[in-house]
């Protein structure tokens, strides 16, 4: 059960991975990059990484991604610009493929809630919030920090290079 | 469990997928979403790597390299912007004035 799912959404993100550099409209790319980003999360969700999974959905596919549409539909492209399209004409199978992540997902999330799981390995906060953030904030304290510096500096940037004059 | 193997084949098509995305793609915009891919390839491989290890740097590796990737998405599309402001096109061929 666990392989089939593996196999599944693994066979979901490679194939929507090569959508993305296969298509010319940059939006369906976009599209695809973030099937490519939810089927990562559900891999991560296996892998009994449950807080990296949902900052995986909120942040990637949430944030930045919005982020590329933003900036796409602001750069006003032709239609010219971006050459031959390559169409998807099976909606019922698209339709279908999203069924089957969206199962996969709840079926992993319900299996990786149950305790009393194989990974008697790990400690009871493996990759949970409270796991996460105890090392955040103990052993890796100092590069937390410096990541805030980092923010500041691409907020600069980002404004400096937007700007039309200085 | 999923053995090791499985996880960093796969983290590692994903990132061939990017990287010949970048290399390949004349679209300013797909190159910079190749980017995004092989930066979550890495990823997979880390939570991978972590989850056999039994120890979470792994996740604070990957909190890190999300860090990264905003920064870098946010700077790049300004670029992007900039880019697109003066050559009025999202054609990497047209972007030719330091290439040698």
């Amino acid at each position: 059960m666990e392989l089939a799912i593996f196999i599944l959404t693994s066979l979901v993100a490679i194939v929507a991975a090569l959508l993305v550099i296969l298509q010319r409209n940059p939006i369906a790319s976009v599209m695809y990059l973030v099937t490519t980003f939810v089927a990562q999360a559900i891999l991560f969700i296996q892998l009994r990484a449950a807080f990296i999974a949902i900052l995986q959905v909120i942040v990637y596919a949430g944030a930045i991604m919005v982020l590329f549409l933003f900036v796409i539909m602001l750069l006003n492209l032709r239609r010219e610009d971006f050459g031959k399209d390559i169409k998807l004409r099976f909606k019922p199978l698209a339709i279908a493929f999203a069924m089957v992540l969206l199962i996969e997902t709840l079926v992993v999330i319900n299996a990786s809630l149950v305790p009393a799981q194989p990974g008697a390995d790990l400690s009871a906060t493996f990759g949970s919030v409270q796991g996460v953030g105890k090392e955040l904030f103990t052993t890796y304290l100092y590069p937390f920090e410096l990541t805030s510096v980092l923010l500041i500096v691409a907020i600069l940037g980002a404004v400096v290079m937007a700007k039309k004059k200085l | 469990m999923v053995p090791l193997e499985y996880y960093l084949v796969v983290a590692g098509i994903i990132f061939t997928i990017g990287m010949i995305g970048v290399i390949v793609a004349r679209n300013i915009i797909i190159i910079f979403m190749s980017i995004e891919l092989m930066l979550n390839a890495a990823n997979l491989a880390m939570i991978a790597f972590s989850r056999n290890l039994g120890s979470m740097g792994g996740h604070v590796m990957v909190f890190m390299i999300m860090t990264v990737a905003a920064a870098e998405a946010a700077v790049g599309l300004s670029i992007i912007i900039a880019l697109f402001r003066n050559r009025d096109s999202a054609n990497i061929d047209e972007v030719n004035l330091m290439k040698w």
